[in-house]
């Protein structure tokens, strides 16, 4: 079990953040690359101000039409994206053993709040696994990719928690979060959550369109 | 529940598709993926994260009883979604679904692109199924018409060119009865002002190139009309997705405009074909924005009240409500400029439906629905419920629609939903009320 444990934090941690990091580079890179080949149209409209200006006023909740339209799902979304980053950089145990390795550490959230922080990742998961199960329009567009990325989501946490509160085997647990934990960051460039690398890009680009020649705002 | 369970039959669609096989399909498919598309349709189709933000915005589904079918992101998944999934390879039947899906269930309006978070503009995905379908040579038959007219003559309604310049010459003709020395100046070089029109008005709407002559004439611009190919501004191509000949076309406009040396094109109250000159065609002609300046008739009318060149004895009576076009307000940010136009025209105020400006709903008539033709009539009225109560709910008698496809398609919906509204263009009611030159 240690030796187990031994390696799901040390090899493959490393291994999940390469594959992260250089992963990231690869899709950014040749996503730019195809984009120069193909893309010249939309590439030269690209305009600084016009994409921080769709960035912007699309990260304050409710100001957008589809924000103001969809008020729950805005909130929880909110809510899920800030914890899911927030918690597991912000997280004691996690700077704890960060400082042991490295000698740095940041300040950390307390343990309460890293608890009700996990939760509500978790909630938020049940929240959006209800929507493709039941909402018509949200079930007719589910594919096996949308499942996919919910399940990496919300195994680190859901396994986390249950590590914390020290329900059921601790030592399956906890080395099941770290394993999830590390499938998670591995996920990032080549499942459907490469959106936290395109999505920028995306919104910049239709930011400049509109702001650019279209002269209308895009939220 | 489904494009299945909905189809229409239309000729163009079924003889397209009888001439394909999955062969056939694939490889005009993947020619498509790998030839004209790259790195934008790549990530729209990999991050929309299926959250159904975008399923409010489209009037499609709001008309439908809520049919999860119709949301902007059922829709791509239904055409362009499919195509990647499978690689290509999809039956003849299948063609034809996702044809009436993207022709006639999608009016490239682009409201859903401010529900979107990730920016995905949908308009991209159906306008590039439009393209595999043209390239297929599966399009409904009655915008397949007005695209082979654009081939043959330059213009969308088989105008021909002896045609046009006689119809301008009975427009001059009729307007001198009450304006004595009104000219339509053909091929005046040097002018000030190039004023275009879309052929349905040479065809059988020619009031408003009268109306457009009055106004010219009266505010004393220095104007003209350019006696050859080239005066149509519209672009049905860019809707059927006959790209090459969309460039051909917008080319032709330009240089019809750069050989007579005027200072700026002046386009009327049309939304689709503004589109196409400073968003698409003229991309896929090589200029990265248009080559000579172009002005909406919105901009040009707020110009002349503005300026004094017109002066009106009367107002019209409101209190009216206004319909956005997509192409010219959430498509070039006319709303403000259009606004203070009605207010200088109208004594009473503007009721506002709903949801307008950039956020308004489409008439259900543009990027080419309309065009599609009597197969599709009663579906596309139908989309346009959600409109319909949105008017409605104005309680105004006077709907202000500075677009040919607006106005068709609230015509038809006044009509259906029995609404009891009358549809103004912006030249109707300065025409009506402006000062005229002493004769």
């Amino acid at each position: 079990m240690y030796g187990i444990y031994n390696f799901v934090t040390g090899p493959l941690v490393w291994a999940s953040f390469a594959i992260f990091i250089f992963g990231s580079i690869y899709r950014l890179v040749s996503m730019y690359t195809l984009a120069k080949k193909k893309d010249a149209v939309s590439l030269a409209y690209m305009d600084w101000k016009f994409s921080f200006r769709s960035i912007f006023n699309w990260l304050i909740p409710f100001k957008a039409l589809g924000w103001k339209m969809n008020p729950v799902l805005t909130v929880v979304t909110y809510v899920f994206h800030i914890c899911l980053l927030a918690t597991p950089i912000l997280l004691s145990a996690h700077i704890i053993m960060i400082e042991e390795s490295w000698g740095v550490s940041w300040w950390s959230l307390s343990d309460s709040t890293a608890d009700v922080m996990t939760i509500l990742v978790i909630a938020a998961c049940a929240f959006f696994a209800g929507r493709r199960l039941y909402q018509k329009d949200v079930r007719f567009l589910t594919t096996g990719q949308d499942w996919l990325i919910l399940t990496i989501a919300a195994l680190p946490f859901i396994t986390g928690f249950l590590a914390y509160h020290q329900l059921f085997n601790y030592q399956v647990l906890i080395i099941a979060h770290v394993l999830a934990g590390n499938i998670m960051i591995a996920a990032i460039p080549f499942t459907r959550i490469s959106h936290m690398l395109f999505a920028v890009f995306t919104r910049a680009y239709i930011g400049s369109e509109f702001g650019g020649i279209r002269k209308a705002k895009d939220w | 529940m489904g494009i299945q369970d909905r189809l229409i039959e239309d000729v163009g669609l079924r003889e397209g598709v009888s001439r394909l096989t999955e062969d056939k399909i694939q490889k005009t498919v993947n020619a498509v993926f790998q030839g004209e598309t790259g790195a934008r349709l790549k990530a729209y189709a990999e991050i929309c994260l299926r959250c159904g933000m975008c399923t409010e915005a489209c009037h499609f589904y709001l008309s439908h009883d809520k049919d999860p079918t119709y949301a902007p992101a059922a829709k791509v998944k239904q055409t362009i979604g499919t195509l990647l999934a499978n690689g290509g390879r999809v039956s003849p039947d299948q063609i034809y679904n996702m044809a009436q899906i993207a022709y006639s269930e999608c009016n490239l309006c682009r409201r859903c692109v401010h529900f979107c978070p990730v920016g995905i503009d949908t308009a991209y995905m159906m306008i590039t199924m439009r393209r595999i379908c043209h390239k297929l040579g599966v399009t409904p038959q009655y915008i397949q018409d007005t695209a082979h007219s654009h081939s043959a003559t330059f213009n969308q309604m088989w105008v021909k060119d002896d045609e046009w310049t006689d119809t301008l010459q009975w427009q001059e003709e009729e307007a001198r009865d009450e304006f004595p020395d009104l000219r339509i100046p053909l091929d005046k070089e040097g002018a000030d002002v190039y004023y275009s029109v879309i052929a349905p008005e040479p065809k059988f709407r020619t009031q408003l190139i009268y109306q457009a002559a009055a106004i010219l004439h009266t505010a004393k611009i220095d104007w003209t009309m350019p006696a050859e190919p080239g005066w149509d501004n519209s672009d049905m191509c860019m809707f059927t997705g006959d790209f090459e000949m969309m460039g051909r076309l917008k080319r032709k406009h330009f240089e019809s405009a750069q050989k007579l040396k005027v200072k700026r094109i002046v386009m009327g109250e049309c939304g689709h074909a503004f589109r196409s000159i400073y968003d698409v065609g003229n991309r896929w002609a090589g200029w990265k924005h248009y080559p000579v300046p172009v002005v909406h008739s919105v901009e040009f009318f707020w110009e002349l009240l503005t300026q004094g060149k017109i002066k009106l004895v009367s107002k019209y009576p409101g209190p009216v409500t206004l319909q956005d076009p997509c192409n010219i307000v959430r498509g070039r940010g006319l709303g403000d400029k259009l606004r203070e136009v009605i207010r200088i025209l109208v004594d009473g105020e503007i009721v506002e439906t709903a949801s307008n400006r950039e956020h308004n709903l489409c008439c259900s008539a543009g990027g080419g629905v309309i065009n599609c033709g009597p197969p599709f009539k009663n579906a596309r009225v139908a989309a346009c419920k959600a409109k319909a109560d949105q008017l409605r709910a104005t309680g105004v008698k006077t709907i202000i629609a500075p677009c040919h496809n607006c106005h068709g398609g609230l015509d038809d919906t006044v009509h259906k939903y029995e609404l009891g509204m009358e549809i103004k263009f912006l030249g109707d009611i300065i025409y009506q009320c402006m000062e005229r030159p002493e004769a």
